[in-house]
């Protein structure tokens, strides 16, 4: 009897897990049918399907920080200003700019639109959205993006108030805006996705509106967002009542979040995607050069730049000429060819040739070993040693993964033959990592840098105070910070360029990071697909996009 | 029995407060927090954001705060998912994870004990070496290799399912079979080796003399002391599986809980760390419970309740 029980007792249990399967089977076959009706009445019409990477840490215009998020947003949302398919920032939210003689006030008139619940947008929503993120109670990480804004710092940091910040809605179609200083990038900033508004009225009866897809989430951009199933997709519908609407062509975009180079281009080769790579996602290193072979890739410079940032508060690298040595010794097109394989630029420079064309060429020729030989010679002279096999080893450090570790061991092996001098590689998880370089525990460290507006300010100011946060090489030059403090302002957009350069020059001058590669964004795209604009920045826009 | 399992359900009270508190305080220790970035923030901001969470308030007042939400079964905030608390995040994922653990649990279960069966009754022949050629393959191919084997030859080449993705049950065959290739190559060797014992058994023999046919031996007699073995191995498999593989999910881009074990501890997520490591603790606790449940129901010999507990 007990045997007949226990047996029982097992068939139930292998039973069980048979039907909890099915069960789950019965769902995802309800699942399967829907999707291929929407697949069926898409294959004629205008349907993108791109891959994002990720979730989207927050799709509020005043939390979001990230470039997924921003991917998203810059598809649901108008600013005042949008970056235009030409680069620059044209009328948007805003018909009409006016800019005072001083270049301190900007006047927006807001053009006639609605949100997507067809309320109107006005420029209390603007109002309100700027003042939300600076507000300190609402954890804005990026709210220093509006500090150019007169009183902005001062209420986002210091307490001031928020009635002080040079923000007014004159009336529904009026926003006046007082800078802090003349800014001439200011038309940049109101594109960017700190700057865009949200529905004032339905914010101020939900405060959590923008954690899920529905009839809260309002936007007034293109598309609105009509699903967001959470690290698995995104589903981007036409918006009707955008003010551009006849010019916006794709009728739905899915965003799926696929964080695997490789299973990406396995969909776009298999047709489930109809874009594979950078902005949006990216693509394994070891399919460029098939993918260039075929033809296939396309390859876009972006304002961004990787580097190696030198300690200069430690012996060897506190030595300008020890720093020069290092920097002229490499030979950053065979490390490009060989290793990078995404045709990114070498850099001489700091500031991308996006903004400075001058830096296509640079302060110095790549891989210039004889100059870092006298270079060498003359710091070791200084540092008191005869000889470069007496230096200590030098430390090269980097964040655990394979695509940093094969450039510093390429870097690692120019030093050792070049200079003859001894380096040793020392890697660590990414949060240790910034640790360790933010408090300038490091002799030689690799960053990089992604602008977020299209002006040198954003490559240089980092290091105009030591202690600043994201300095990192302990380096400040009082003429460096005149310059800069100087520019900002400056109401002659000539002039002010022209004191950016010169800054750059003393920078490069006394070398506290060695330039590697600007940036390159590569991907591969469906042939029919025409209009999709990624900026110089790498930002990807959809509005224009269609299917031929 | 009820009072057995009662003084387990206390002792996995206490392990699940020694897993807490040991995840609280290494966590703290690890350098970096949950707003460390590349581009660093104005310190008064990040001041703010500590502020707001907790994480200015001397350790002993988190950990207590922690302690108290976490019986509330409330895990707080995300701190990276502006939009989603870490239950939410529990929910939405474990369901996924869940189902994609059935399936491949039972296709490691199935497979595992077929091949171990035949290998153990076909000993020394064509068969066995077969099945454990499978064995030996399926456990020293990682799961990644073979997702991505099952990928290029069922998805591209063949196009008979999809690459990626969880929407239908087909997309769900390619990640289900990469899952248990191991724990279904590990199921086929313990069954193979436990069966050879229970084969050479005086039982077994006693058997075979009374003129019993093979299949009754070997399905009365042999398959259930040969499953003990095995048995065990379900429990933390079971716990593994079902609360979802970070290599697997991030391979096929499933929405499911596996990835949060390793994304939440790169970003610091505190709130996520913590959640994620309770409620797999909780699963592999309850796993590993009724796997000794099921024990006594397998082979009476084992006794749960008295002096002889789980010997």
């Amino acid at each position: 009897m007990k045997k007949r029980l226990s047996i029982f007792f097992s068939m139930l249990l292998v039973l069980s897990m048979f039907l909890a399967a099915c069960g789950g089977n019965d769902n995802a076959d309800s699942g399967e049918k829907g999707s291929d009706s929407d697949a069926g009445k898409s294959d004629v019409a205008q349907e993108l399907r791109v891959n994002i990477n990720t979730e989207p840490p927050s799709l509020h215009p005043g939390l979001a920080k990230d470039s997924t998020s921003g991917t998203v947003l810059r598809q649901t949302f108008d600013g005042l200003t949008r970056i235009g398919k030409d680069g620059k920032p044209e009328e948007a939210a805003a018909e009409n700019i006016e800019v005072s003689e001083d270049q301190k006030v900007y006047t927006f008139t807001i053009r006639d639109a609605e949100w997507s619940n067809g309320d109107p947008v006005t420029a209390h929503d603007f109002e309100a959205a700027w003042k939300w993120a600076l507000d300190p109670n609402n954890q804005s990480e990026y709210a220093y993006q509006l500090h150019v804004i007169q009183g902005a710092e001062d209420a986002n940091l210091n307490g001031g108030s928020l009635d002080d910040v040079g923000v007014v809605a004159k009336d529904d179609k009026t926003l006046e805006v007082t800078l802090a200083n003349p800014t001439p990038y200011f038309l940049e900033l109101t594109a960017f996705y700190t700057y865009l508004p949200f529905n004032s009225k339905i914010a101020e009866a939900n405060p959590n509106w923008a954690h899920d897809a529905g009839d809260d989430y309002t936007s007034n951009g293109p598309f609105v967002m009509t699903e967001w199933s959470h690290s698995d997709k995104i589903v981007l519908e036409k918006n009707e009542k955008y003010w551009d609407a006849d010019t916006v062509k794709l009728d739905s975009i899915e965003m799926i979040m696929i964080n695997d180079p490789n299973t990406e281009l396995s969909m776009f080769d298999n047709g489930e995607l109809d874009w594979a790579g950078a902005p949006t996602g990216a693509l394994p290193t070891d399919a460029m050069q098939a993918l260039k072979d075929a033809g296939t890739l396309v390859t876009q410079s972006i304002a961004g730049i990787y580097n190696y940032k030198f300690n200069t508060t430690v012996e060897p690298t506190s030595n300008v000429n020890i720093r020069k040595a290092l920097t002229h010794a490499l030979n950053r097109q065979e490390l490009i060819d060989n290793i990078l394989q995404g045709e990114q630029q070498p850099a001489m420079g700091i500031v991308p040739p996006s903004m400075f064309p001058e830096n296509e060429e640079g302060y110095f020729p790549d891989n210039d070993v004889e100059t870092a030989k006298e270079f060498l010679q003359k710091g070791l002279e200084e540092l008191g040693y005869s000889d470069p096999s007496e230096l200590p080893a030098i430390t090269l450090s980097y964040n655990t993964s394979e695509a940093h570790q094969k450039i510093a061991q390429a870097i690692q092996d120019m030093w050792v033959q070049n200079l003859g001098i001894e380096v040793t590689l020392d890697n660590q998880e990414w949060a240790v990592y910034l640790d360790k370089v933010h408090s300038l525990d490091y002799q030689v460290a690799r960053m990089g840098w992604l602008g977020d507006y299209n002006d040198a300010i954003n490559f240089l100011d980092m290091y105009k105070d030591a202690n600043g946060g994201n300095n990192d090489t302990g380096w400040e030059d009082p003429a460096y910070q005149e310059l800069l403090t100087n520019s900002a302002t400056e109401a002659d957009p000539e002039v002010r360029q022209q004191m950016l350069k010169d800054a750059e020059a003393i920078f490069m001058d006394a070398m506290p990071v060695a330039p590697i590669y600007f940036y390159t964004n590569n991907w591969v795209q469906d042939d029919n697909l025409k209009d999709v604009i990624v900026s110089g920045l790498g930002d990807a826009q959809f509005k224009w996009a269609y299917f031929e | 029995m009820a009072k057995y399992i009662g003084k387990r359900l206390l002792y996995m009270i206490l392990s699940l407060w020694l897993i807490v508190t040991a995840t609280f305080f290494f966590m703290r220790i690890a350098p970096g927090n949950p707003f460390t970035s590349e581009k660093q923030l104005p310190p008064e901001i990040e001041a703010n954001l500590n502020a707001h969470y907790g994480l200015d308030k001397p350790w002993y007042a988190q950990y207590g705060d922690y302690l108290l939400k976490v019986a509330k079964w409330d895990f707080g905030p995300s701190f990276k998912y502006k939009s989603q608390s870490v239950n939410d995040l529990i929910n939405e994922g474990f369901p996924v994870s869940f189902i994609l653990g059935l399936e491949a649990i039972l296709i490691a279960v199935a497979f595992g004990l077929i091949l171990g069966i035949i290998a153990a009754l076909k000993h020394n022949r064509w068969q066995d070496y077969t099945a454990m050629i499978i064995a030996v393959a399926g456990i020293s191919v990682p799961s990644f290799i073979m997702a991505t084997f099952l990928q290029y030859f069922l998805a591209i080449k063949l196009g008979v399912f999809p690459v990626a993705r969880f929407e239908t049950f087909m997309h769900t065959v390619l990640p289900a079979l990469a899952l248990a290739s191991t724990p279904m190559a590990f199921i086929a060797r313990l069954t193979r080796s436990s069966m050879l014992e229970v084969m050479s058994n005086d039982y077994i023999k006693t058997a075979k003399a009374k003129g019993l046919s093979q299949g009754v031996i070997t399905v009365k007699h042999a398959i259930r002391n040969a499953l003990l073995p095995v048995v065990t191995y379900m429990g933390p498999l079971t716990a593994g599986i079902l609360t979802g593989s970070f290599v697997i999910e991030k391979i096929f881009g499933i929405p499911g809980l596996g990835s949060h074990f390793v994304t939440s501890i790169t970003n610091r997520d505190y709130t996520v760390i913590m959640g994620v490591t309770v409620f797999y603790s909780i699963i592999l606790l309850a796993s590993i419970l009724l796997v000794d449940i099921a024990y006594g129901i397998i082979d009476p010999r084992i006794k749960l309740a008295g002096g002889k507990k789980g010997e």
